[in-house]
């Protein structure tokens, strides 16, 4: 395989809930280690396309491949541990175990794969340092602030060292300072260790952290090669 | 902005030299475009003239003689009535976007190519800023978030345009 | 109470209703988890008015041989009960001696020699294709119908029939002149309603405990809405009469719905027999005043659950905040109710009260519901302090159940007390009951590898009739062999001490004593020195008898029955001279072949052929297991049903708990987390608290039915096995909660939990 070659090739994704039509034949390309941002108006079904994209929900009709592996044909069983090992996850809020500590929240999708858990709390505690938050370790996300929280989210996203995060309004419950500061941890980060991110949002704010946007529409992209580097 | 209200402000600290003035100016304010000499000595020239600085010393080096300026009351008097003086909101009602919207419709061209376009050199725009203000210390992100919430409103104004384009088409062909 | 009051109070009610569809559903869940409860009160309710009833009927009908007079108005009784496959047959002989003689209970008209009437439990059995050995036993014609009037149950199988052979006979045969107990018995054996005191208490504790779950049911949801009635203005107070209000709703409705289930379980009352007792619809009615407790109670403990919960959090505006745990939970007042409990109980360990009295009953009822209340507020410190202390190694299902139970044991414990209580309660009766039963069952002694039945006939049969009937029943299908003791009573009038004359072949002597050399003529004696010996003078029948010189003393020996004669002279026919046309009595053992289970009902009916007055007494052990595996039966069907009802209160809380933490299902699905962990972590999270309640439960719950043992001064036997079956019925529950709670877990784990925003 190619370094240019898409890490995620969808073609012509359709699905429907009930009778809304939430994708109409999207077509879209995820490479390596590139930021794409994901617009659209509430009801666009961009949360959708991130759902198909992610092996989450199966679409109704259209291709779509990882790294040339074809997930519309995989099951549910195979798709789970793609999830756990290549992709990670943020979303906007309720997110973290509240009974478990930051720490054993970020160490969980490492545990889920079976790594011991000592050795998946070292690897949760260096993450949590990177992204600023060592200090929450200990304590349960209840008794963090919403901020600290959502980094903590990141880092449980980036402890395993995914190909993809998938980050579905990460700053939607934060104000504007906190968003922005989770936004250039998750970013610096993503960058740092090429991790590729689809970036669900609504803001054009959070939209300029990305390296190209695509914008849905009543379930269609609007301009996918519109936007130069 | 006013040049000569920040030269005055700046002076309030404590008299300075043309050159010093210059310097202290691209620090703070300067990111985009340094000040040119000519225009420090043409602004404070005015200010002399109008009594809004005086002349505190002159040195006299190796080199040409340097005037050392600080301000008077009455510049402190003015840099007060600007500093409390709100700037007038700026109001566009009538630009040049709105206006291509109206005619790609009028003329029956695609107007949501037109919004997706501007969109995507708004969003370009914004991620230079925003890569800039990253990189940069505060001074930075402040002037650029500055830049960018302009962007921000810009790009709301283009979102809700399209999503009420197809009104827009009726009212404008009727 | 002010009008103001009144309407916030109202207006609570009215919001129990107004939450949509969740808000009916709960309204429902509560109303019929208490209308459960509600029923199960009104049936213990029922049990005075249910036992006086039936003590009533049976009293009216009892017989008793009385000094009567033979007169027109006397009739003579027999006693012929019976046994058919297991069911006892109350069965009498009735003949009148003149035209005014009375009728029992329930019967219009005595029957005429050859007929009888039949209880309707009986006349179906009789009709039954089946009962041919119980047909030709009792060949009668059935001429009639025991009305409910003459019957202790509906489920009682008996037969009134008339005979004109009964003159004559001695026995089982008396004269009566009217039915009824002329002196009642002060009530029920004071053993008996311990039992039911304990029984009642062990059933009603986790009942209460059920009752207070199912008020909270979906609570999160109701604080939610109190919390928005704040912020529209509302005071705490007010909060307080609101959420009292929805309370009583609950509660009011549940004992409707309580009373409904009520009336539709009485007519089904009737279909069951337990422990050969069965009851009348009509006679389950609820005392009044219990009843009216049931009714001011239910409510009032809906509020005051519903009070207490909102005492723990605080509802403000913005939302509802749980209050801070107080710190570690205290032990030393959590040991108070069992302490008191033990204490209460210890006196009658040792046996210093009297437990006929009021007192007992109140100091044995309050001691169990002092123990049982113990392992309650036991609970949630032992929850506590082991999670506490548990690790969150192994897997991340173990480590999310225990962070959970660890950031709210309260929760944990309360969940599962229902569970320890019940468990407590029944391993407690499980205790008592099996320790009655090793008592029984080892008190008979019976030598079941010699004889299995034993027949007698006490209406005076010559050694040659004996001999003649003994072949009858030996000659019965599946009868191995017979042994016969035909006897009668010796007596020294000097010292008025009696001996038993046995006249029977060697053979049959060798049953009862231990001889080696036998042969006609010899006579044997079984006693002490002097009592009886050879030469002393005794009266037999009237007449005087002098025992021979050449009687042989020797050692006695044990019936098959279990049971030995201490004095006896053992008389071989060649022997026995005047005596063997004597009228003896007559007592066979009968030992016969187990493997058909019907022969017993052939030697049944041989003896019905010999005399309807012949009574056969089975293998008592076989008997008593039988009768306690009926308790015991009883006893686990009763923990299982409490044990359901609890099931379903912790399902709903559990279900509610899942719904709350849709959003983090979804994600965590998100990450590609296994169904499997989740699940096990759901199981995990009740599986644990379960097993700690179930560490008092097996301690209080033994300590009450040792209690109760030593008190009745039963032998004290503990088992293993007696904890078993409560064990497994709470793993049980934590198994079905947790496959019931499967499907919603499964279904809010589905991406579409992504879509709720």
């Amino acid at each position: 395989m190619t370094a240019d070659a898409p890490l995620l090739t969808a073609r012509d994704l359709s699905k429907t809930y009930g009778t809304t039509r939430a994708l109409d034949g999207v077509s879209l390309d995820v490479r390596a280690g590139e930021i794409l941002a994901v617009m659209g108006p509430s009801g666009s079904g961009k949360s959708t396309l991130m759902h198909c994209l992610a092996g989450i929900v199966r679409p109704d009709s259209g291709e779509l491949r990882y790294r040339g592996r074809d997930l519309t044909a995989a099951s549910d069983a195979e798709r789970s541990a793609l999830r756990r090992g290549e992709f990670g996850f943020v979303f906007q809020f309720g997110q973290l175990v509240p009974e478990l500590t930051c720490l054993e929240n970020v160490a969980l999708p490492l545990r889920m794969e079976g790594v011991r858990r000592k050795e998946a709390e070292r690897r949760a505690a260096y993450w949590l340092e990177r992204l600023d938050v060592a200090g929450v370790a200990g304590k349960r996300p209840g008794q963090a602030s919403g901020g600290q929280g959502q980094r903590v989210a990141i880092a449980r996203a980036l402890v395993t060292e995914p190909s993809v995060v998938f980050a579905d309004e990460p700053t939607g419950a934060l104000d504007t300072l906190n968003g922005e500061m989770v936004m250039r941890l998750l970013t610096e980060c993503a960058e740092q260790s090429r991790t590729a991110v689809v970036l669900v949002t609504h803001e054009p704010a959070v939209a300029a952290y990305s390296h190209r946007e695509v914008v849905v529409r009543d379930g269609r992209i609007r301009t996918s090669a519109g936007s130069a580097r | 902005m006013s040049l000569s209200h920040t030269l005055l402000a700046l002076l309030e600290r404590g008299p300075r030299h043309g050159y010093d003035l210059k310097q202290e100016f691209d620090a703070q304010f300067g990111q985009d475009r340094p000040l040119h000499y000519g225009q420090v000595y043409a602004t404070l020239a005015r200010l002399l003239k109008n009594g809004l600085v005086e002349v505190d010393a002159v040195e006299h080096g190796g080199g040409p003689e340097r005037k050392r300026y600080a301000v008077t009351a009455a510049g402190v008097t003015d840099v007060e009535g600007w500093l409390s003086r709100p700037e007038s909101p700026e109001l566009y009602l009538h630009s040049t976007l709105y206006t291509k919207v109206v005619l790609a419709l009028l003329t029956g061209r695609d107007a949501a190519a037109v919004l997706d376009v501007q969109r995507a050199a708004h969003l370009d725009l914004m991620r230079t800023l925003t890569r800039r203000k990253t990189r940069g210390d505060l001074a930075d992100a402040l002037i650029c978030d500055h830049a960018i919430f302009h962007l921000e409103a810009d790009l709301r104004w283009l979102e809700l345009t399209s999503a009420r384009l197809d009104r827009l088409a009726e009212e404008v062909r009727s | 109470m002010s009008a103001r009051w009144l309407r916030q109070l109202a207006f609570g009610v009215r919001l129990a209703s107004r939450g949509g569809v969740t808000g009916w559903t709960r309204v429902a869940l509560t109303a019929t988890a208490v209308g459960l409860g509600v029923a199960f009160l009104l049936l213990a309710a029922s049990v005075p008015n249910l036992l006086q009833a039936r003590d009533t009927r049976v009293s009216a009908r009892v017989d008793t041989p009385q000094d009567a007079a033979r007169s027109d108005r006397t009739l003579l009784v027999g006693r012929a009960d019976t046994e058919f496959r297991g069911v006892r047959i109350r069965g009498r002989l009735l003949q009148a001696e003149g035209s005014a003689a009375p009728a029992p209970p329930g019967v219009s008209a005595l029957p005429k020699a050859g007929e009888m009437v039949v209880s309707p439990a009986l006349a179906d059995l009789l009709a039954d294709p089946d009962s041919t050995l119980l047909r030709a036993r009792l060949d009668y014609r059935v001429v009639g119908r025991i009305a409910d009037t003459g019957l202790s149950g509906p489920g009682e199988y008996a037969f009134y029939a008339g005979t004109d052979q009964l003159e004559g006979t001695r026995g089982a045969v008396w004269r009566q002149a009217a039915f009824g107990d002329p002196h009642p018995s002060p009530g029920t054996d004071s053993r008996l309603i311990l039992l039911a005191v304990v029984a009642f208490v062990a059933l009603l504790a986790p009942v209460a405990i059920f009752m207070a779950a199912a008020v909270r049911f979906g609570g999160e949801s109701r604080d939610r809405r109190l919390a928005a009635l704040r912020l529209m203005g509302a005071d705490l107070p007010m909060t307080r009469r609101f959420a009292a209000g929805e309370a009583l709703a609950g509660g009011l409705l549940g004992l409707g719905v309580g009373a409904v289930i009520f009336l539709a379980g009485r007519q089904l009352v009737g279909q069951f027999t337990l422990w050969d007792i069965s009851v009348f619809p009509a006679d389950v009615r609820p005392s009044l005043p219990l009843t009216a407790l049931i009714v001011v109670a239910v409510p009032a403990l809906a509020v005051g659950v519903a009070l207490s919960v909102l005492r723990k959090v605080a509802v403000e505006p913005l939302g509802v905040v749980r209050r801070a745990g107080q710190g570690r939970r205290r032990l030393w007042w959590r040991l108070l109710p069992p302490a008191a409990g033990l204490a209460l109980l210890a006196p009658m360990l040792v046996g210093v009260v009297d437990t006929d009295g009021q007192l007992a009953r109140v100091q044995v009822g309050g001691g169990a519901v002092l123990l049982l209340a113990g392992v309650a507020t036991l609970l949630p410190w032992l929850v506590e302090a082991v999670v506490r202390r548990l690790g969150a190694g192994g897997g991340v299902s173990w480590q999310i159940a225990v962070r959970r139970i660890q950031m709210d044991s309260a929760s944990a414990a309360r969940l599962v007390s229902g569970v320890a209580v019940a468990a407590a309660g029944a391993i407690a009766l499980q205790t008592f009951v099996a320790g009655m039963e090793t008592t029984f069952t080892s008190a008979t002694g019976a030598d079941l590898s010699r004889a299995q039945v034993t027949a007698s006939l006490d209406q005076g049969t010559t050694y040659a009739d004996a001999r003649e009937i003994a072949r009858r029943f030996a000659e019965t299908r599946g009868v191995r062999t017979v042994t016969t003791v035909a006897y009668t009573d010796a007596l020294d009038k000097g010292t008025e001490e009696y001996a038993s004359v046995v006249v029977g072949s060697c053979a049959d002597l060798r049953e009862m004593a231990q001889i080696t050399r036998c042969g006609s003529g010899d006579i044997f004696l079984v006693g002490d020195s002097d009592m009886p010996r050879a030469g002393q003078r005794m009266t037999v029948m009237d007449a005087d008898w002098t025992i021979p010189a050449t009687a042989k003393r020797v050692e006695g020996r044990a019936l098959p029955s279990g049971s030995m004669w201490t004095r006896m002279i053992l008389v071989t026919p060649g022997a026995a001279g005047r005596l063997a046309a004597a009228p003896l009595h007559l007592l066979l053992s009968i030992d016969f072949d187990q493997s058909d289970p019907d022969t017993g009902e052939f030697v049944r009916n041989t003896a019905a052929r010999v005399s309807p007055l012949m009574s056969v007494d089975g293998i008592e052990e076989v008997e008593y297991n039988n009768r306690f595996k009926g308790i015991l039966s009883g006893i686990f069907a009763g923990t299982v049903a409490v044990l359901l009802l609890i099931g379903t209160s912790m399902l709903a809380t559990t279900l509610d708990q899942l719904r709350e933490r849709r959003a983090l299902l979804a994600a965590l699905t998100a990450f590609g987390a296994k169904r499997g962990t989740l699940t096990r972590a759901t199981l995990w999270q009740m599986a644990v608290p379960v097993a700690l309640a179930l560490i008092p439960a097996m301690l209080a719950g033994t300590a009450l039915g040792v209690a109760l043992l030593a008190m009745l001064d039963f032998p004290i036997h503990v088992s293993l096995a007696h904890l078993f079956v409560p064990v497994a019925a709470g793993v049980g529950v934590v198994g079905l909660v947790t496959v019931a709670s499967l499907p919603v877990q499964l279904r809010l784990m589905r991406p579409e939990g992504l879509r709720v925003e």
